[in-house]
């Protein structure tokens, strides 16, 4: 296992040369629908990088012992159980947020960027790396989510933060707020990231 | 003859040894493990976090009341000129079947008199359990108001059940036939429109509304309700 990359290149990986978003194209279906206004979108990022975090550590706590066919059970059983755990913290102390999430927070479950580091980093690197890998990888999701959600808040309601930064004439473009300002801005932003790095 | 059992006996000894590592029990003890682990961490994070969301609910509850019963813009007026209804809250036991069945039911008053019911009632829809508020009239003829306190419905499909278009359609439909689900359009007093593709979420809200609305109706109006 020496051609791994460690705990600082998987941190820096994810940010950006990997990030999930914009170059695995994981966990669209929570970039997509939560990214209209940033503090949806940042407690999203935060409630991911919580179940993230715990997974990668668990599973890299636990990889000596997983039995390769039976992986996918316990990662599944892992990423439930923390997913949970944030679920019913934000319905407690954030409970309008939880309501305005909605199902997005238990679809957590599903959302291929945990189950793959599990899969692809923390179950066969130490604690230490998984960590890194996890915090780098949901920096990646925040960064990604947020600059979806500032172009769409911004663009759709004239507001940043729930705070007007553009001036009254602005007509809303309530495209934007809507499911296809998601996929615009998304494909838009995509293009842009591939063009600039195809230029390098 | 002999020699022939023993040595059937020595080939089965390993074969007993593979079939118990490759018993599912001992295969997933691990994930047994986990899931014991787990379950209880998730049970203690229900017990401490649980009171704290039923409160939530509650505070949510109470400042939906008033609308559900008087209807957005005159709450809002009462709101403004500083009226406040007087809400109760009391648990209605219905027997069903044999069974009993426990509601949670808000009578609001304004200057002492009974201006409607809230009652909240819960069941399972598409794909999570739903809870509900309904809010009806005096005489429980006919509904003022719904809303849709807890779900977790298909996104963009089942959970369109919270829309304000689609709960409109409640208002002011009388409670003395069943309300039905229809996919065509509905034109009877009595039929409610599906939403395009999510029409067991839409029978579901229906569902539980008739039976709260039929389980209660005798037992409010003739006032055997028991206060809290």
């Amino acid at each position: 296992m020496a051609d791994q990359p460690t705990a600082t290149e998987r941190f820096i990986q994810g940010i950006l040369p990997e990030n999930p978003v914009y170059r695995q194209l994981l966990g669209l279906c929570a970039t997509l629908a939560v990214s209209n206004n940033m503090k949806a979108a940042l407690t999203m990022a935060a409630s991911v990088t919580f179940v993230l975090l715990c997974a990668n550590v668990v599973t890299s706590l636990i990889r000596n012992l997983l039995k390769p066919h039976l992986r996918i059970v316990v990662f599944t059983l892992t990423i439930a159980t923390f997913v949970t755990i944030a679920d019913r913290f934000l319905a407690a102390y954030l409970y309008q947020m939880s309501k305005t999430l909605g199902p997005y927070i238990p679809l957590i479950i599903v959302n291929c960027i945990i189950i793959c580091r599990c899969e692809v980093c923390a179950s066969k690197q130490s604690v230490f790396t998984a960590a890194s890998d996890a915090i780098g990888q949901s920096l990646g999701f925040a960064l990604a989510l947020s600059s979806i959600a500032a172009i769409r808040e911004i663009l759709g309601t004239g507001m940043f933060f729930g705070l007007r930064v553009l001036p009254a004439a602005w007509p809303d473009w309530v495209i934007m707020a809507l499911p296809p300002g998601a996929f615009l801005t998304f494909g838009l932003m995509l293009a842009a990231i591939n063009w600039i790095s195809s230029n390098k | 003859m002999m020699m022939e059992s023993g040595r059937r006996e020595i080939k089965d000894s390993p074969g007993m040894l593979e079939r118990i590592k490759k018993n599912n029990l001992v295969q997933g003890w691990l994930v047994l493990l986990l899931a014991l682990f787990f379950g209880s961490a998730l049970a203690s994070v229900q017990l401490s976090l649980g009171p704290k969301i039923e409160m939530n609910k509650l505070n949510e509850t109470l400042s939906k009341v008033p609308e559900l019963v008087l209807g957005a813009s005159r709450a809002h007026e009462m709101e403004a000129k500083n009226q406040e209804l007087g809400i109760e809250a009391m648990t209605i036991d219905v027997n069903k079947n044999n069974k009993r069945v426990l509601y949670n039911v808000y009578k609001t008053t304004y200057n002492g008199e009974i201006t409607g019911w809230v009652v909240k009632t819960g069941g399972q829809g598409y794909a999570s359990k739903l809870e509900l508020l309904i809010g009806l009239d005096p005489g429980m003829e006919s509904i003022t108001g719904l809303f849709i306190l807890a779900q977790k419905e298909t996104p963009g499909l089942g959970n369109k059940i919270i829309t304000e278009k689609w709960r409109k359609q409640f208002i002011n439909k009388p409670t003395k036939n069943r309300l039905v689900v229809v996919k065509d359009g509905a034109d009877a007093l009595n039929e409610i429109d599906a939403i395009t593709g999510a029409t067991i979420s839409s029978r579901s809200v229906t569902d539980i509304l008739n039976t709260a609305i039929s389980d209660l109706k005798g037992q409010l109006i003739s006032g055997q309700s028991s206060n809290r």
